[in-house]
Order: C-alpha cells, then structure tokens, then sequence
C-alpha cells in the first residue's frame, strides 16, 4: 500500500467574507512530487499555511505525514522544510549564518554536524566559495537556492515549496527543478510545490491538482489531466484571430473550447473531425491562416481549459 | 523552562544578536544610543558631586536607559522581521512560539541592563575621579540595589509592550515611535497625580523612608511586569502573527 503523505478532508479556511479553501479532499503519496496549480487568489499560498498548522482550517482536516495539523502542527513543522512566498533570507547575515541558524533551530546535535551538514548543501547549490557574503548581496536566484538549502537542512521527509522557481531567470529556475528531482529521487523526500508554471509542473510533477478560488477543479498524472481534459487539439498560426471568429469557432459542435495563446489559436475539439470546415470559417471570419498543426493538449492548455469551463 | 525549550531560546538568541547589530547603521545606531546615558552619566555626576550616590537620580537614568533601548529594538526584532518578510519562514521552523518570543525579549532586555549598569557604574567613577575624598565613594545601599532592580523590570516592561506594540505596527520604526510616546505618556501623568491627591500623597511619602517607597515601587513593577509578560505570551501565538 502507498503511504499517504498528505491526507486533505474537506479542507476550508474563511477569511471573511471570503472562504480561501473550500472543501478541498486530496491524497499525496510520499516520495513523490505534487503540483499544487492555480491562478493568483486560487488558495495555494492558504493552503501550504493550513498544511504547516499557521492557520487554523475552519472546517475539515489536514494530516501531514500521519499528524493532524491542528493538534500537532509541531510534529508537523519538525519534520517538514518550507519555502513560503518570500525566501526568508536574512540578508544581512551571511548565507553561512542563515544556515547555521536554521541547524541550531532544528538541535542539529553537534557543531560539526551543523557544519558538515551547511556544507553539504552549500556546496550542493553552488554557493559554498561565497558563503561568507552577506546574503542580501546576492541574485535573487542564489538567494533562493539558499532559501532551498535551508528547507533541507534537518533532511526532512516533507518539502513545501510555494511557487520556488518564482522571479528566477531560466537557468538558475532549472537548476532549481534539478535539485528538487535529485532529491525526490535519491531521499525518498515528498515535494508539495505550488506553481504558476505549468511546464515546470509538467516537468516535475509526478501528480499535480487544479485549484481555482480555493476549489479542487482535477488531480491525477500530468498525462492523465491531458488526456481527460484534452481530446484531440487544432493550433493555427496567423494573424486577425478576432473575438467574432473565436465566437463562430465555438459555436461548432465539434468545438470543445477555442482560446488565442502566445499569438497561436488552439481549438479543442470534442472528438477526432476534419480541418477544412474550421479553416474555412476561420478564412471566412478574416482570419489569415499560415499554418494548422494537429496536435496534443499540454498540461498549460488543460489548465486553460479548466479556468475556462470554471468561469 | 525545559531543557529543550531553553536550546530553542538560546538559537533565537544567537540569531537576534547577529541580527541586531549587522543590520546596516545598526552599530552606528548602537554607538548614538550609548552616547545619551553615558553624557547623562558624566555631566550630573560632576554637577551633583558625592550626593549623587546617594540620591533617586541614579535610579531614573538607569530605568530611562533601558527603557529606551528596549523601545528600540524590541520592535526592531519583531516588527523588523515581519516587515523583511523573514518572520513567516521562521514561523514555519519547529521552534515553538515562547521559544521565539523569549529569544526575541532576552537580547534587548540583556543589552539595555547591562548598558544602563555601565552607565550608573560609570557616573560612580566620574564622581571618584572628580570630587575625590581620599577613598573610594560608592552608592548608598537603596541606589546600589535599586538601580539594577528598576532598570531591569522597567526593560521588562517597556519589552512586553513592545511586543503588543509591534504585532500592531506595520513597520520597525512606527513600533518604535508608538512604543517611545506610550513611555512617555505615566511619566507626565505623574506630574499631574501629585497635583490632584498633593496631601494625600504627602501624608503618604511621610509615613515611609526611602527603601519603603523603593521596594512599593519594584513590587508594583514586578507585577505590571507579570500582567504584561503573560498577556504577550497570550498574543504572541502563529495564527495570530501570520493574521497579522
């Protein structure tokens, strides 16, 4: 039997007049790596806070790793790393400091252990030559690393990250995934990420869940999601996509959903059909058609469509 | 406390030292504080001559002393992280929330009692070194004790209402001004008290000598001091401060 990492029943946190998580019920097998998707406000950031016992839920129960997070929440927060919204970096302590705090926080015994354990790390990420530096001196990729370092000091079996590849430039963002695939894969660690990036998620995640305003929209396998969301997919390079032709497109039964995505159209359709009749609309509506490609949903597309059928 | 409870304190201990004086200016910062008691500590001294061992002047620049330096950076540590965005990550730690909320208190509450005691032990030297007598003049035994008695609990106390002050205030530098008008505001309505009940209080002050009124003070003190220590122990919990 899998061993369940996180157990989430029919989880609810009101911020009144507003309810931030709403009867939110999912499973996160340990060892793996769950995506936590959804837009800005959708409950992501509330969610990880109810999971590490900061917030009380108004309803329901969180389990985290067979503790319940409003009895134990410090069971909860002994075995667990987190990298919240911010980094938390103390920017005027050196990145050796901030480590070295952070091991004296989780009685790391010795100090040898501290340091053998701080090198490690830092060494790991890259920042050991600079560990004397004052931490605000550096990119907000490397101090994010650190932040990352510092989630995984005291090895424990759980990992919440919100959004931890967030403002990062494209190498330091995937330096940042190989990390977390590496340690997925070589400890056994369970990573709960909250992203807004779906390539990311599509990349890492073994398991993802769609929220939208504090709402479970789906949760399966990345491919699973695609597959029952997205059936078979038209894009259409060109120019003068209107809204009247995307209104026309979605009129046609075959038409599942039509929405315009980085300058491309991509139309989902119910079920394997012919091209020609929605070119032809297309054309018709002044579209000027340069390209059709047939092709799958990714998992950005299925979280579209998701937002789309939630609105 | 426990033995657990007190490695958690010393961590945050160990983490708010380095914090409070790395900040930038914060020794800068640190230096322009310690100038004020230690100018008080000199130019009275040398007006008043051997009587200042001896009189309730002592008492009020080592309570001041700590009270202002407390007003200073019991803010700064706990309206300062939360307002450097570092205090949820350390809300998320395993350290349990009197753990954190001690360590924050014990650094101000050691510095700012060990400043003003320097600075009382100093106005002693200046008064050996200026009016000397041909032996060494110290405090009468009421100041001597006194002293670091009212100088720690009026720390204590500014500390506590730095913490409720702090939760409040958005940033470090509003607590920091909130807290310094809320310390101001007993010391002019003990100015006025006098006027209103003059005669009873004259009949009171005769009934008592020095180290009578002394030691009413203190136990007035140490218990404001237990009300407000235990009413931030109330309020300084997660929820709240991530609420907040």
């Amino acid at each position: 039997m899998t061993e369940i990492a996180i157990r989430l029943d029919n989880l609810t946190r009101d911020f009144e007049p507003v309810r931030a998580v709403d009867g939110l019920s999912l499973e996160v097998p340990a060892g793996t790596i769950f995506g936590f998707l959804g837009p800005n406000g959708a409950g992501k950031t509330t969610t990880i806070r109810l999971l590490l016992g900061l917030l009380e839920p108004t309803a329901g129960q969180a389990v985290v790793l067979g503790y319940d997070t409003r009895t134990q929440a410090q069971e909860i927060r002994s075995r667990t790393g987190a990298l919240l919204e911010h980094s938390g970096i103390y920017e005027h302590l050196s990145a050796e400091d901030n480590l070295g705090f952070y091991a004296r926080a989780y009685r790391l015994s010795s100090k040898s252990e501290r340091q053998a354990r701080v090198r490690e790390l830092l060494e790991h990420m890259g920042l050991w030559e600079r560990r004397k530096d004052q931490a605000g001196t550096w990119s907000k990729g490397m101090q994010q690393k650190l932040a990352l370092a510092r989630a995984l000091l005291h090895r424990p079996p759980l990992v919440l990250l919100d959004e931890p590849t967030a403002g990062l430039d494209v190498p330091s963002a995937a330096a940042v995934r190989e990390d977390l695939a590496e340690l997925a894969e070589r400890e056994g660690t369970t990573v709960f990420l909250t992203t807004h990036n779906m390539a990311e998620a599509e990349k890492l995640c073994s398991r993802v869940a769609v929220i939208r305003k504090g709402r479970l929209v789906a949760i399966g396998h990345p491919d699973e999601l695609r597959a029952q969301s997205g059936g078979p997919r038209v894009e259409v390079l060109g120019h003068g996509f209107s809204d009247e032709a995307l209104a026309l497109l979605r009129k046609r039964p075959e038409v599942a959903a039509a929405s315009v995505q980085n300058g491309h159209l991509a139309i989902d359709l119910r079920q394997e059909t012919a091209t020609s009749p929605l070119v032809s609309l297309l054309v018709g509506a002044g579209v000027q058609v340069e390209e059709v490609r047939r092709g799958k949903a990714s998992l950005e597309d299925v979280f579209l469509t998701l937002m789309e059928e939630e609105k | 406390m426990s033995n657990e409870i007190f490695a958690d304190v010393l961590a945050i201990v160990w983490k708010e030292r380095k914090s409070q004086f790395r900040v930038r200016g914060s020794r800068m910062r640190f230096l322009m504080m310690l100038m004020s008691p230690i100018l008080l500590a000199t130019i009275f001294p040398i007006t008043w001559g051997p009587d200042w061992l001896a009189q309730v002047p002592p008492l009020v620049i080592a309570a001041i002393t700590s009270v202002i330096l407390v007003a200073v950076m019991v803010p700064e540590s706990i309206a300062g992280e939360r307002e450097r965005h570092t205090l949820e990550t350390l809300l998320a730690s395993r350290l349990p929330d009197r753990a954190i909320l001690f360590g924050k208190l014990l650094v101000p509450l050691a510095v700012s009692w060990g400043v003003s005691m320097l600075a009382i032990l100093w106005s002693a030297v200046v008064v050996n070194l200026v009016h000397w007598e041909g032996e060494i003049l110290f405090f009468t035994l009421p100041i001597a004790l006194g002293s670091p008695a009212l100088s720690f609990l009026m720390a204590l106390l500014t500390a506590g209402a730095g913490v409720f002050v702090s939760l409040k205030a958005a940033t470090a530098q509003e607590a920091s001004q909130i807290l310094t008008f809320a310390i101001l505001i007993p010391p002019m309505l003990l100015q006025i008290v006098p006027l209103l009940f003059r005669d009873q209080m004259r009949q009171f002050l005769d009934t008592v000598n020095g180290i009578q009124l002394l030691a009413i003070v203190l136990i007035v003190l140490v218990l404001l001091d237990a009300i407000v220590l235990l009413a931030a122990v109330a309020r300084f919990q997660r929820a709240r401060l991530i609420l907040n």
